[in-house]
């Protein structure tokens, strides 16, 4: 018997926990008291239908994204679609923008009624946001999952034109082909960002090597959208003119993604090496790291 | 291991929609259900009281009444039930069931999140204020969540829930009943309206706001109880004393607290239906003025004094049954009572049913009844386990706060919401909440009853991460929390010392 979705208010009185399976969601809105709680309502309600309309799509969720794909039919789905597209034809399924897809939904749940003045949903650290006005967003990045030592720490606020977040790397919980530590990206929206993240960790890699262990994922995960493709599983020290040329692949990538209009920024992270590609503005201030 | 066991080590989780297929030794997409050699396991974070040594220094030293000469509780942990996790609907062992010494009795404690469908909500709501008209259906967003029940002493109760709003009704009306619940059990303020009556906003341990106005004070006592209260201290300083009250208003000259005291008659008349000598019911209407009336102006249950006793000059006081409202008269030329500014001397004994009264409240029980898959994760003979806690051999407790067990068939338990660690409650869409329970009982009662012997571990292995034997769920990582010092102890030694059924809460 599956567990059924639940949902709770977090030991801090404000901010809402909503799980189901896989999905963990900390959402908080900003608001009129029944504001929140009508868009805590609305947002729990809406969260009980998620899984069970992803899992009836899944096997096209887990395949890789062509022109001739068939098109989703859950609003979730087709938000999924719509970020991984514009990367064809580097390989990439719909599940790289899987987080910040239900991310980016649930707060168009909560912002429905457009009285919020500030609001989040943080789905395992794809996170989408919305401000209003004069509300910003302060965000700290790590650069090391595994450490999760805070690198530097950013505001956003609404002229910056960016409402998610999303971190992938190889101490995350999906499995990464690349070997980069971090790569957060800000784009206009968390699904967006989701998937490039993804892309731009799996550039970050370095070939012909023994210093990097990578199995077939679906060793890791019998039912892997990445199938039998190798990924990450161990990384040695780099030397590091071996890391720096790793870094920059995933930079040369990111470039291009800021040049094509579908991201605004990106850290790259790879042993003590931190790389800032993008509006420098947003993502340098604060942070104590040598650029 | 041989070549063909890959595949059989591999496993499908069903725990959730996703249905993963997870290898050996890792976890499924959720991170939360794993592969453990080929089992199932859960990892989740859970609560767990410690009873530290400045959390049971407290109340030694500063309540030494309550020391029974039982040992002092050691340096102890609780595993609640918050966040254990539940093994609803099936017939699984719970998630939890460990074994402790307290003494030298073995324990053990049974630790399960239990899906209430059959739940509801008591509202105690401190106020003389007629809120609305009894049985009156009570609603939140427009929907009806339950209904306004009796009225108690200087309180009125609400029944909020119950399964015919949950699952009876609407599909929205079960959503909407089921969150005022939560918000409820979860000490939110909470907008309630009351048909042809007031909107109460509601919050657990707060004072109701009732139409707008929050109430301070919880009356001292009815209008009758009020006058046999203070009586004596009003003698000699006022001719006449008359506490308006919707329920009973009381009159010092011909009530019987009065009469021993010789209290002279005054030949007061009070519009109203006389009870008993000095004890009138129905003198108003029920409303928000004096006394939960409807008045505004105390003279209006007043008929013209009896012309025979009543003498001009003579002085009246009249109060309401919280202190409230209060006025002073003297009688003129035509016995007609005319207000005056109240002599120096009154004003203490004024005073002194203001302070007389408690803080007014909101005051909420959660009430659900332990259903079938629960009890199954505690023993095999469900209704051995009902035996045992109406026998008072095994304790419930909801987050370590103590419960109230209903006689009867069934566990149908009661519990202070604000006993609980804060937001204990969550939910589930059937519609249903979520609540913690734990069964503590001595081993040997629990292997009577039919308890899940096989299944016992040591709490310390528990606290330390080591998997219980159904493998069910890893202790990973837990929240450690004091106690809450007005709860007792539930692993206290007067719970387990003795075998014969007696109540020592009693």
């Amino acid at each position: 018997m599956h567990n059924l979705p639940q949902s709770g208010i977090l030991n801090d009185g404000n901010r809402l926990h909503l799980n189901h399976g896989p999905i963990d969601l900390i959402i908080e809105a900003f608001g009129d008291h029944e504001v929140v709680r009508s868009a805590y309502e609305k947002a729990q309600i809406k969260f009980n239908h998620i899984l069970t309309e992803l899992v009836a799509e899944l096997s096209i969720l887990r395949a890789p994204v062509s022109p001739t794909q068939k098109l989703l039919k859950s609003a979730i789905g087709l938000r999924m679609q719509e970020a991984v597209y514009p990367f064809h034809p580097t390989f990439v399924t719909p599940m790289a923008a899987v987080a910040g897809a239900i991310a980016d939904y649930m707060l168009s749940v909560l912002c429905e009624n457009n009285k919020l003045r500030k609001a989040y949903v943080n789905n395992g650290g794809d996170i989408a946001i919305y401000l209003r006005d004069d509300e910003v967003f302060n965000i700290g990045i790590i650069t090391d999952l595994k450490t999760r030592a805070i690198w530097g720490t950013t505001t956003i606020t609404h002229i910056d034109n960016i409402n998610g977040i999303a971190t992938s790397g190889r101490h995350g919980r999906s499995h990464s082909l690349g070997i980069a530590d971090a790569v957060t990206v800000l784009a206009k929206n968390s699904a967006q960002a989701d998937a490039a993240a993804t892309l731009i960790a799996n550039a970050v890699d370095v070939q012909n090597t023994t210093l990097v262990k990578k199995i077939p994922a679906n060793e890791l995960s019998p039912d892997s959208d990445l199938a039998n493709q190798l990924v990450t599983v161990d990384v040695a020290k780099l030397p590091q003119k071996l890391a720096e040329r790793a870094v920059a692949q995933g930079c040369d990538r990111a470039v291009d993604y800021i040049d094509r209009g579908l991201i605004k920024a990106a850290t790259i992270s790879l042993q003590g090496i931190v790389e800032v590609v993008g509006s420098r503005h947003i993502l340098t201030q604060n942070c104590n790291a040598k650029i | 291991m041989s070549e063909n066991s890959s595949s059989s080590t591999k496993i499908r989780c069903d725990a959730c929609p996703v249905m993963c297929y997870i290898a050996e030794n890792k976890s499924g997409a959720c991170d939360r259900y794993a592969n453990e050699n080929g089992e199932l396991v859960r990892v989740d974070p859970l609560t767990i009281i410690e009873y530290d040594e400045e959390a049971h220094l407290v109340p030694f030293l500063t309540d030494e009444t309550d020391w029974d000469g039982s040992i002092l509780p050691k340096p102890d942990s609780f595993i609640t039930a918050v966040g254990a996790g539940t093994t609803y609907p099936d017939y699984k062992p719970a998630p939890f069931i460990v074994s402790s010494k307290v003494d030298d009795i073995d324990i053990v404690t049974v630790v399960t999140e239990g899906i209430y469908s059959y739940c509801g909500v008591k509202v105690k709501i401190d106020t003389d204020r007629h809120i609305g008209p009894e049985t009156s259906l009570v609603r939140a967003k427009g929907e009806p969540v339950g209904h306004v029940t009796t009225g108690e002493y200087g309180s009125q109760m609400l029944s909020i829930g119950g399964v015919n709003h949950l699952t009876g009704g609407s599909k929205k009306e079960g959503r909407i009943t089921c969150s005022t619940m939560l918000n409820l059990c979860n000490s939110e303020a909470v907008e309630l309206s009351i048909d042809d009556g007031s909107d109460i906003i509601v919050q657990a341990g707060k004072p109701p706001i009732i139409d707008g106005y929050v109430e301070k004070r919880m009356r001292v006592g009815c209008g009758s109880a009020t006058i046999g209260m203070f009586a004596t201290q009003w003698k000699g300083l006022v001719d006449e004393v008359v506490i308006v009250d919707d329920h009973i208003t009381g009159v010092v000259s011909e009530h019987q607290a009065g009469k021993v005291i010789d209290w002279p008659d005054t030949g007061i008349r009070i519009n109203g239906r006389k009870s008993t000598p000095g004890r009138y019911f129905q003198v108003a209407e029920p409303g928000n003025g004096w006394g939960g009336t409807d008045i505004e102006n105390p003279l209006e249950i007043l008929d013209d004094f009896n012309p025979k006793i009543a003498s001009p000059g003579q002085s009246l006081l009249m109060i309401s049954t919280t202190g409230d409202q209060f006025a002073y008269f003297e009688l003129d030329g035509s016995l007609v009572p005319i207000q005056k500014k109240i002599p120096e001397n009154l004003e203490k004994p004024i005073s002194i049913i203001t302070d007389n009264c408690e803080p007014a409240l909101c005051t909420v029980l959660f009430i659900g009844g332990a259903g079938g898959s629960l009890r199954a994760g505690v023993t095999e003979n469900p209704v051995l386990l009902t035996r045992s806690v109406k026998n008072m051999l095994t304790r419930v407790t909801c987050g370590g706060a103590p419960t109230y067990i209903w006689p009867g068939g069934g566990i149908t338990l009661m519990v202070d919401v604000t006993r609980m660690p804060k937001n204990s409650f969550g939910y589930v869409p059937t519609p249903a909440l979520v609540a913690p329970i734990e069964f503590t009982m001595r081993a040997e009662d629990y292997k009577a009853l039919g308890g899940h012997m096989d299944y016992i571990q040591p709490t310390e292995e528990a606290l330390q991460g080591i998997l219980g034997p159904q493998n069910d769920h890893i202790l990973r990582s837990d929240i450690r929390k004091t106690p809450n010092l007005n709860n007792p102890w539930p692993r206290d030694y007067k719970y387990f010392s003795q075998t014969k059924k007696e109540n020592p809460d009693a």
